[in-house]
Formats: C-alpha cells, sequence, structure tokens
C-alpha cells in the first residue's frame, strides 16, 4: 500500500478513530516496495495541500527513510526555476525539481508490500499482506 | 460513451459479478446531468490551483469495475484528473480483484491518447467495514453499491475472519457467506446501508463531501431521502437516476447525498 494512502487511514476502532494519538499509524516490521509510476507535476502540486506533514515526517523516519523538510515545499518548489506550470504541462520535456521527483517517489511509488500498522492510541496491530491492509476487527474490539 | 473496465480475470465464486445495479452506477456517474452538476462542484467553483486533489472512496468495490471506471475517467466525471481514489471492502478476495481490475484498466490505456492525459490517481484497497479506518473529515465522493437485498438476517460477522482467508478448498460455506456479503441486507434490504448512512456526516468533507447510494425498490427510496433531508446542516438528497420502471416501481436508483447548495 502507498505511502500516501497511509495519510487518509487511522485506527479502525470507534474509540480511537477521532483521537489525534490514533494517526498517524505506526508501521511496524514493514517490508517495502517501489513500483514506478508516471510523474505527474499537476497532480503533485494538488495532493500538497492535503498532506499531513507531520504524520509524514513521522513515517518516514519510523521507516528508516531519508528525513523530510520540517514543513512542506511550496508549489513551486516542484519546477524548474522559471518553468510555469502550464508550460510544465504541454512540453512534458521540461524536468521536474529534485523536491518533486523525491515526494513523488515516497508518495506514490514507495508501499509497504508485507508488516504491521499499529494504532499509536489503543496498540491494535493490522496486518498489510500484499499490500491490502486489513482493519477488520474481531467483534469484541469494534 | 465511456468503456466499461474488464473484469474477466475474477473468479466470480467469491466476489460479486458486476450486475444491472454496477452498471447503474457507472451510467448514473458519467451521465451529462451528473457530470455537469459534478463539474460545477469540483471544477469550475474551484481554483485548481489551490485547491486540493478531491478523493474518491468506493466502499465495497467487489469485482472493482467502478472504482476502476471512475479512476479511468477521472476528468471526465469531475472535469480534472487530478483525483485521488481509493476503494474499501469487507471480502479479502474482492480487495484482491479491485486491485488488479483497476491497474489492468490504467495499464491497458494507450500511454499517449487522452484517455491516458484524463485518469485520476489510484491508492489503494483496504479490507475493512464500511469507513471504519477512513479519517473523518476526508472524503470529496463516496460512492456505495450496498447488499440491498431484503434478508431474514445479515451473514454471521463472527464467521468472517475465519472465511475471509485462502483455504486450501472451496468451501460451500465459505462461498456463500461472502457472497451474502455482497447482497443481503437485513430488515427491509437496509440494514447494512443505515450503517453506512450514519457514518456519513463524520467521513465526508465538510465543504465539498458528496456520496451516491444505491437502492432499491424494497428500501423505499423516498422516504431515505426524506429521512436524510432531516438531518438539518444543510443535508440534502436527491434520485440522481434509475432503472426502467417495472410494474410502475423505479426497480433501482441511485440517490445522490450531500451537504450545501
Amino acid at each position: 500500500m502507498k505511502l500516501l494512502t497511509l495519510n487518509f487511514l487511522t485506527c479502525a476502532r470507534k474509540t480511537c478513530k477521532s483521537l489525534p494519538a490514533a494517526f498517524p499509524l505506526h508501521p511496524k516490521d514493514a517490508e517495502l516496495e517501489v513500483v514506478e509510476t508516471d510523474f505527474n507535476a499537476p497532480f503533485l502540486r494538488n495532493i500538497l495541500g492535503r498532506l499531513e506533514w507531520d504524520a509524514l515526517k513521522t513515517l518516514c523516519m519510523e521507516l528508516g527513510l531519508p528525513n523530510l523538510p520540517p514543513s512542506a515545499p511550496e508549489p513551486e518548489a516542484l519546477l524548474e526555476p522559471g518553468a510555469e506550470m502550464a508550460e510544465l504541462e504541454l512540453e512534458r520535456e521540461l524536468e521536474p525539481t529534485q523536491t518533486a521527483r523525491d515526494l513523488h517517489n515516497l508518495l506514490l511509488e514507495t508501499g509497504i508490500k508485507e508488516g504491521k500498522l499499529v494504532c499509536g492510541n489503543c496498540g491494535h496491530e493490522y496486518a498489510v499482506k500484499e499490500g491490502i491492509a486489513n482493519f477488520l476487527l474481531p467483534s469484541h474490539l469494534v | 460513451m465511456l468503456p466499461t473496465p474488464s473484469t474477466s480475470h475474477v473468479s466470480f465464486d467469491r466476489v460479486y459479478e458486476p450486475a444491472e445495479d454496477s452498471f447503474l452506477l457507472l451510467d448514473t456517474i458519467s451521465s451529462a446531468s451528473e457530470t455537469a452538476w459534478l463539474h460545477q462542484r469540483f471544477f469550475e467553483n474551484e481554483n485548481l490551483e489551490t485547491t486540493p486533489a478531491p478523493l474518491i472512496l468506493e466502499v465495497g468495490t467487489g469485482s472493482g469495475i467502478v472504482l476502476a471506471f471512475v479512476t479511468a475517467n477521472a476528468q471526465a466525471i469531475l472535469g480534472r484528473r487530478e483525483v485521488l481514489t481509493l476503494g474499501a471492502d469487507i471480502n479479502y478476495f474482492a480487495c484482491q480483484a479491485t486491485k488488479k481490475t483497476v491497474d489492468t484498466t490504467i495499464a491497458e490505456i494507450p500511454p499517449m491518447s487522452n484517455t491516458n492525459l484524463s485518469t485520476g490517481k489510484f491508492l489503494d484497497v483496504v479490507n475493512c467495514d464500511l469507513t471504519s479506518p477512513i479519517r473523518p473529515n476526508s472524503v470529496d465522493v463516496l460512492i456505495f453499491n450496498p447488499p440491498y437485498v431484503p434478508t431474514e438476517e445479515l451473514p454471521d460477522l463472527d464467521n468472517h475472519l475465519k472465511y475471509n482467508v485462502p483455504q486450501d478448498t472451496l468451501s460451500f460455506d465459505q462461498e456463500s457467506h461472502l457472497l451474502a456479503l455482497s447482497y443481503a441486507g437485513g430488515s427491509l434490504g437496509m440494514e447494512v446501508t443505515e450503517r453506512l448512512l450514519s457514518q456519513l456526516p463524520s467521513v465526508l468533507s465538510s465543504e465539498r463531501g458528496i456520496a451516491y447510494i444505491l437502492l432499491c425498490a424494497q428500501n423505499k427510496p423516498e422516504e431515505v431521502k426524506a429521512r436524510i433531508q432531516t438531518w438539518g446542516m444543510g443535508w440534502r438528497a436527491e434520485i440522481a437516476g434509475s432503472s426502467g420502471k417495472k410494474g410502475g416501481w423505479e426497480k433501482l436508483c441511485i440517490l445522490r447525498i450531500w451537504r450545501g447548495g
């Protein structure tokens, strides 16, 4: 499962769901995989505003990935200086910045193939198998 | 007309096979009137430079045909291609099938075609009950083709964890349990839908969130609609599409639920 997906997930237990401690879920014994996908600058720009940057920083640290800067990059930082976003869309040969490539690789190409996701509030562990996270709870925990 | 994704790789002994209800969802969401409404909400009234990409969540993806369709046709449906799509199903085999259906549909789009430049970004499928692990206030478009058939009882969820894993041999009990999850709706066929309805106010984005829910005549769609309008806080509901009439009854319909204008 892609790291970007974790931006939208929390503990499935009702008592945890809306608590700040239940987000982000913490990866444990994670086996990562990288699956290449097309780079798309307008998409990346649109996703910036949805990212919980602090949660993403925590995730990178816990997965042993390179540290992220303290705050999310500005949309302008995704392009080579001087290039307009519209041009980038039309003229594919224009290169995105390293910041943009790194972010694309982290959010959309890096995923958890096998492992667990742990709730920071109740400690419940959710298994990830073949890239599919299992959030089903035994009935006494629902 | 937009092409229908292929689900020929799915074995339908444990996963719901696309049928009239699935196709009504595809037709309604891509109809001229509905896309005009959606474009206004997600494209024309938005500053695309600054507003975040919408998140589409399909609950109960089954074969993945609907999720693959909305992902492949994001631009045609919402008016913008910067769209994220996510699936959820209680059935592990449906999650596997969905992932493959969406990935295959996207991979088969010719690289330089117009469709390729108008495709949203598929995130993942998670194995869960309704929206249980989805962060509050995060979903912009929720799509649900529920188990809507009135039945005496619902599948026993205490057995679910046992049946939700691959077994050496296909058993009748496992197959009937998993398939029942896709159609058995309990009293009035509404028991699962009622639970989903109760989750909408928290899971949908407070600014843009909308939901499409399929109902059949026995679910009493007009009553469901009237009840949502009593939620207050600007909640509204409207029939966005329906199948042909049978004996004066609309057999299936799609309810659009949203807040605000």
